[in-house]
């Protein structure tokens, strides 16, 4: 569902979609109704457990990834793969709607990369990662970063059993992002600021940025990077060494 | 899209479940902060019920109000929305209680009388 607006105009009032009947009922009815009380997430949600056992047990660290598109996710990963791979064994579950060119593109670092192609769909849900993950056979005591379908909405409501969701958003946006769109803000738990060597050319207001994704998720955590200049990306590494320490010892 | 598939999947096989000719109407509960529109949510919902057992349902979508409690003084906190701050304090440091939630609560379905009885 892309519907995050929240716009709250229906507040308060029960929205029935009516339908004039098809087709006459020859036999006579008799109506009942009856209770499921089942989460219409929950098929995704026991996966996703599901997932984050299997990554518990081979000491696998899980991050998934989540930007709009353009913000920079590929560039941030190639180059954090260059950057560590000779300290951590990497792999990489690249996401998009079409193409391997991401995975072609992490592939050349060296990493060992699965593509998934959602064709429309416009997230990963957890069974993608659960069917990718055999092919991808990712090593005990490793990092494992799912790239997921550029968007803002949906990838906020499909938990995949990462460890984290990491955000990243590039000064070449608007300093509202976080929000506008505020599910994403409040389920990531770190957020990368991109592109920040663009900064003097632009009129991004990096403070009012952080206050506005403070206001919703005030246990946001930052880096300001620019995957291009390497500026900042040592922040974002310690944090990722001091997680990957962290992981182990459960 | 895909949660309209899997509200239409579930509601269609409980209804298999209770061997029913077909389904009027799917409840579902859609809190405020679950991150889902009411409107989109009902034009997926009509889309995912064609050639279904729910073809010819209705839709009663039930929105569920949001509230939470403030971390820094613990009062109570109406959220329809995010940012969400406490009215007391002022504080953004607020924990969902309830609002998330995306549940089908029921469904109303047709049995065949000549045939139960």
């Amino acid at each position: 569902m892309c519907d995050s607006c929240d716009c709250g105009s229906t507040s308060g009032h029960e929205v029935t979609i009516q339908r004039p009947p098809g087709h006459d009922h020859h036999h006579a009815a008799e109506t009942r109704r009856i209770l499921v009380e089942l989460d219409v997430l929950g098929k995704n949600n026991s996966l996703g457990a599901a997932n984050r056992e299997f990554f518990a047990k081979q000491q696998i660290l899980a991050l998934n990834l989540v930007s709009s598109p353009g913000s920079g996710k590929t560039s941030i990963l190639e180059r954090t793969v260059r950057d560590l791979k000779d300290e951590l064994s990497i792999s990489v579950i690249e996401g998009d709607q079409q193409t391997m060119r991401d995975a072609e593109r992490i592939q050349a670092t060296g990493a060992s990369v699965v593509q998934v192609n959602t064709g429309t769909g416009c997230h990963l849900d957890a069974g993608m990662i659960n069917r990718a993950l055999p092919q991808l056979n990712p090593l005990p005591h490793s990092l494992l970063f799912i790239e997921n379908v550029g968007n803002l909405v949906c990838p906020a409501l499909f938990d995949l059993g990462e460890a984290a969701k990491v955000a990243i958003i590039s000064v070449t946006e608007g300093e509202d992002k976080p929000q506008k769109y505020p599910h994403m803000f409040r389920a990531a738990s770190v957020c990368l600021i991109n592109k920040i060597d663009l900064l003097p050319y632009l009129d991004f207001d990096l403070p009012l940025c952080k206050d506005l994704a403070l206001q919703v998720n005030p246990e946001l955590v930052f880096f300001e990077v620019s995957a291009k200049s390497g500026a900042g990306l040592e922040g974002w590494y310690q944090w990722l060494r001091h997680k990957f320490a962290h992981n182990h010892h459960h | 899209m895909s949660l309209a598939i899997n509200i239409v999947d579930i509601a269609v096989s409980e209804a298999l479940k209770a061997k029913a000719r077909a389904i009027n109407d799917i409840e579902v509960e859609v809190g405020q902060l679950a991150g889902v529109m009411l409107e989109a949510l009902s034009f997926c919902l009509e889309a995912a019920a064609q050639s279904t057992l729910a073809e010819t349902a209705t839709f009663t979508l039930v929105p569920m109000s949001g509230k939470g409690h403030c971390l820094a003084c613990q009062h109570e906190v109406e959220i329809s929305e995010f940012p969400a701050q406490c009215p007391d304090c002022g504080g953004f440091g607020v924990r969902i209680d309830t609002g998330t939630e995306l549940r089908i609560r029921s469904i109303s379905i047709d049995d065949e009388n000549d045939r139960r009885r």
